[in-house]
């Protein structure tokens, strides 16, 4: 896993190329009802510390019991990992004092955790792919929120978060580049997603990264790295990597040597901060906590979940191009999203299923896609229903309306008629193809009577016989059939 | 009627089954005692209005026919169980005006039982100690007088510091001097290395700590989780059963608790114990120990042989290790477990220039001497460079001592029978003040048993030359309190009850 990366991804600097090392810890909320060690709600956004229960806020005489369904959750992605899934595992506590941490101790596994090493392919480009080590998935608690705007004179808790289960997965240094990183980020969130085991909302805090950067001249050893703390989006973790690169290889060049530090991005600046030195670094005092048993099951318990999982990304695109003839392309942008896929097959099988999958593809790779993308949504939470595009692809496929009336009976749809049949709406607004020859031919005399120098150029020139088929087809309105419309055409001025 | 507070649970049960005696009465005549006695610091908190609540309900389910197993029966309750709306506090400053909105387990199924709460007990601060004398509400004294002092000296002490009244043991000094002054009919204790035990050999009670796991530690102010256990200190055997009976069992919300049945314990005093291996481990005679716990202790081993057990001599090798080795292991554990007494939530708060210099005034003012001592032994054996010197080797030693039981109990050893406590009681002030190791060697009988998390009871067997209270420990097999208490309970017959002390102390 360590090789040099490509000479492309090398960064210049004044003194040589530059390679860039980058290891990812990710923390993703586990979608669970309930906290990790209390039954108080996970719910996002309720009122502050109106889901906190006695465990939660420490209280003298409290203790921990561990949330079946959070541990179902972490094998769940373990397994989607292709990782170890270890039978035992212990829960540690790692000691500090912070007012959004009210046991003075955050539950977490140190030494034994629930998961152990696993790999993730990540698609960087249609013929460029990586794999990056898993190098471990644990269970913790979160924090609570500390909020320092609410009074002049105090900082105030919320406690909401304390407690909520937090999956840590710990990446191999295996990644090269600020493109690597958030594609790997992007993948490992749609594995998660297809799991159902976290929202992956980086909105909302619930995946959430700490990365790990270093620099190294190609081939040489891993130099220092910095850890950049709490970055909420992929888009800052490519920005991060890149501007945290450029620092340590300007520190570097300058003769100076990198400090193992914890930094802040600060997206708003383009820069990364020091938070604190290796030397500051807390001493946690990790131990066993002796309130919490070890965390123990069986294979068969593994098995069981293991039979119950979903199709996962990597799996669909490859049956996606195998059963329905796609492009690696295209295949690759409708299983990233596991809605996006799930809105391709009810498309695709929709009514008879008798539907070219090639076709309902690029609709919703393409119009149905730049439309969600504008509405800042994924394809399957537009209004559009897959019953619409499926009845689009078979109004052009039996010959009923052209690929450009089809066009606007989406926009019609998106726009006005929501809930609409596409058949019903082309019906209603007389928007079915020309398919009279008698009509078509009215049109195509009157163009080439009507342009004699224009067809004298396209008998000597045939590829003038595309303005000729536009012409027609903006006299008919588009409704006409562009190849019954083109096959006249070469008819009548010979070519 | 005799004085009612002179009953056993058992007398009592059957007093209030036959009308003879209300719990209203049962509870006036406590409430009482308990006034009179204010000069022991038996009681950090008297509940008197609660407690006539609790008694009328009773005395309306005695009417109905729906008495519970410890129907009326006024008990005391340690500092360190949470008790819904009442003084919690583990007797620290720390716990400031603490009062939970919650019930520990142990306490609701004693509630559930019938049972009626006088009031919260004195203790070291947060368990730890072996004298009571860490408590921030002041050292407890003991109902026994010490040697060669009259009554007149004592009530005069007793006004003052009480030094050199004795000290009821520790950390449940409270639980057991009130048992032992009639107080109550029974209380709640909890033993760490020894603070059931302890205390009860040094006043002449009966008290067991079960097997770890027996009863729920919800809602017990944690000191070191993996040795904690909740348990009675009562007067006689036939009383802890009873009271381990309601105290125990299953429950979900303590993942260390054990979903095992409780058996019948009253039904396993009188059981015969003939054919019983006893084992007698030849590493608890150390060095120094005086001459006539020797004797009792072969006093015991004779009660028994004449009872029909069988005595064999064994060996328990890592015993020494056990004291240093646990004063790693529940220091480590304390300092964590008492790392949220921060002022933020709850509790004492003193207020600071910033929020580290707050944690610093609160957590200073807050804890006691001796608790600042074991978390900073805590913090130091858990940090990065000592934690495998300390901790790790600490937690191996740990599994030794569980070997050394497991083998014994594997050759075919029923029980273990040890004498309690390595001296008598000693004076308020006589050892505080000095090396902190003196009084930790208090706990060299009983930290093994947690170590081991076995169940061990420490019956009274007799008086030494000076007349105070000396007791025999007797440790079982995982869950087998049952044994203990039909073993106990020989050695209580072959004693006889210990006469308590007359109370010159109102």
């Amino acid at each position: 896993m360590n090789q040099p990366a490509k000479t492309s991804r090398f960064i210049k600097g004044a003194t040589g190329d530059w390679e860039i090392v980058v290891g990812m810890e990710i923390h993703a909320q586990v979608t669970s009802r309930s906290k990790l060690f209390s039954g108080a709600s996970t719910q996002f956004g309720a009122a502050a510390n109106s889901q906190v229960s006695l465990v939660d806020a420490a209280m003298p005489g409290m203790l921990q019991v561990v949330n079946a369904e959070c541990v179902r959750q972490a094998v769940r992605t373990g397994l989607g990992l292709n990782a170890k899934i270890n039978l035992r595992s212990v829960f540690d506590r790692k000691n500090y004092f912070y007012p959004d941490l009210p046991q003075g101790y955050q539950i977490s596994q140190f030494k034994s955790p629930i998961v152990g090493e696993g790999e993730v392919v990540v698609d960087l480009s249609d013929d460029e792919r990586f794999t990056v080590g898993i190098e471990r998935l644990h269970l913790e608690q979160d924090a609570g929120k500390s909020l320092h705007d609410q009074s002049a004179t105090e900082s105030l808790v919320d406690l909401n978060r304390s407690g909520v289960a937090l999956m840590e997965i710990v990446s191999k240094p295996d990644i090269r580049s600020a493109d690597e990183a958030k594609a790997y980020v992007a993948k490992l969130r749609s594995i998660l997603r297809y799991l159902g085991t976290c929202d992956g909302d980086m909105e909302k805090g619930s995946l959430r990264a700490d990365v790990n950067v270093s620099v190294r001249r190609p081939g040489a050893a891993l130099g220092t790295r910095c850890e950049i703390k709490n970055v909420n989006s992929i888009r800052f973790i490519g920005q991060a990597v890149d501007v945290e690169a450029r620092r340590q290889i300007g520190v570097l060049e300058d003769g100076g040597a990198i400090e193992q530090q914890t930094r802040l991005f600060d997206p708003g600046r383009g820069e990364t901060r020091a938070m604190r030195s290796k030397e500051e670094a807390h001493d946690y005092r990790y131990f066993p906590d002796p309130d919490l048993l070890p965390l123990e099951f069986d294979q068969a318990f593994v098995n069981g979940l293991k039979a119950e999982l979903p199709e996962l990304p990597d799996a669909r695109k490859g049956r996606f191009i195998s059963a329905f003839g796609l492009s690696e392309q295209d295949a690759a942008a409708l299983t990233a999203d596991r809605s996006t896929a799930d809105y391709f097959e009810a498309a695709l099988g929709h009514g008879d299923g008798k539907r070219e999958p090639k076709a309902v593809a690029n609709w919703i790779n393409g119009d149905l896609a730049a439309y969600a993308n504008s509405v800042g949504l994924d394809v399957a939470a537009t209004h559009v229903a897959p019953a619409q595009v499926a009845g689009i692809v078979d109004l052009i496929g039996d010959g009923t309306i052209s690929g450009k009336i089809a066009k606007e009976v989406l926009a019609l749809i998106i726009a006005e008629e929501k809930t609409a049949d596409p058949r019903a709406l082309v019906e209603a607004r007389g928007m079915q193809q020309v398919t009279d020859a008698g009509a078509i031919e009215t049109a195509v005399e009157a163009i080439v009577a009507g342009n004699p120098d224009k067809a004298a150029q396209a008998q000597a020139k045939p590829a003038m016989l595309g303005w000729f088929v536009g012409q027609v087809m903006k006299q008919t309105g588009g409704k006409a059939n562009p190849q019954a419309v083109s096959d006249l055409l070469k008819r009548k001025l010979g070519v | 009627m005799s004085d009612p507070t002179h009953l056993t649970i058992g007398e009592a049960r059957a007093a209030l089954k036959s009308r003879s005696l209300s719990a209203t009465e049962l509870a006036k005549a406590h409430i009482e005692a308990v006034e009179k006695a204010r000069g022991l610091n038996a009681y950090i908190m008297e509940t008197p209005e609660k407690a006539l609540a609790m008694a009328g309900a009773s005395d309306a389910r005695l009417q109905r026919g729906e008495a519970g197993p410890l129907e009326g029966v006024p008990l005391g309750i340690k500092d360190l169980y949470a008790t819904e709306g009442v003084h919690t506090q583990a007797c620290s400053h720390i716990l400031d005006g603490f009062k939970p909105r919650y019930e520990s387990t142990v306490t609701a199924q004693l509630w559930r039982d019938g049972a009626v709460m006088l009031g919260k007990l004195n203790m070291d601060e947060f368990a730890m100690g072996s004298s009571n004398e860490t408590s921030y509400y002041g050292p407890v004294a003991s109902p026994w007088l010490p040697p060669n002092r009259d009554a007149a000296w004592a009530r005069a002490a007793l006004a003052g510091d009480k030094r050199g009244l004795l000290v009821p043991g520790g950390s449940s000094g409270g639980s057991a001097s009130a048992v032992a002054a009639h107080l109550c009919l029974a209380a709640t204790a909890s033993d760490t290395g020894g603070s059931i035990r302890q205390p009860a050999a040094f006043t002449g009670t009966v008290g067991i700590k079960p097997t770890y796991g027996r009863c729920s530690r919800w809602g017990m102010v944690a000191f070191a989780s993996s040795l904690d256990q909740a348990g009675p200190i009562a007067r006689s055997v036939g009383d802890c059963a009873i009271m381990l009976g309601s105290m125990a069992g299953y429950d979900a919300k303590d993942a260390t608790s054990v979903d095992a049945p409780v058996p019948d314990y009253e039904a396993a005093v009188g059981r015969s114990i003939r054919g019983l291996k006893i084992g007698v481990p030849r590493e608890y005679r150390i060095d120094g120990m005086p001459a006539e716990i020797e004797a009792l202790w072969s006093q015991g081993v004779g009660w028994l042989k004449d009872a029909g057990a069988e005595i064999l001599d064994i060996s328990l090798p890592h015993t020494k290790t056990a004291l240093p080795a646990y004063y790693i292991v529940a220091p480590a554990e304390a300092s964590s477990n008492l790392a949220r007494y921060d002022g933020v939530r709850y509790g004492l708060r003193e207020a600071g220039k910033d929020i580290v210099d707050m944690y610093d005034r609160t957590r200073r003012a807050g804890f006691g001497e001796e608790v600042r001592r074991r978390i900073m032994i805590g913090t130091y054996v858990l940090s990065a460079g000592y934690y495998d010197a300390y901790y790790v080797r600490a937690q191996k030693i740990r599994t030794l001592i569980k070997r050394d039981f497991e083998r014994v109990y594997a050759d075919g050893i029923d029980a273990i029978l040890t004498p309690a406590t390595p001296s008598v009681a000693f004076g308020i002030g006589e050892k505080s003040a000095g090396n902190p190791i003196e009084m930790y060697l208090n706990d060299i009988f009983t930290v093994t048993v947690n170590m081991a998390g076995l169940p061990g009871i420490a019956v009274p067997a007799g008086l030494s030359g000076d007349g105070l209270p000396l007791g025999l420990q007797i440790i079982g097999r995982p869950f087998d309190e049952e044994t203990l208490f039909a073993v106990a309970a020989i050695i209580e017959q072959a004693a006889g009850r210990t006469r308590l002390p007359q109370p010159w102390w109102t």
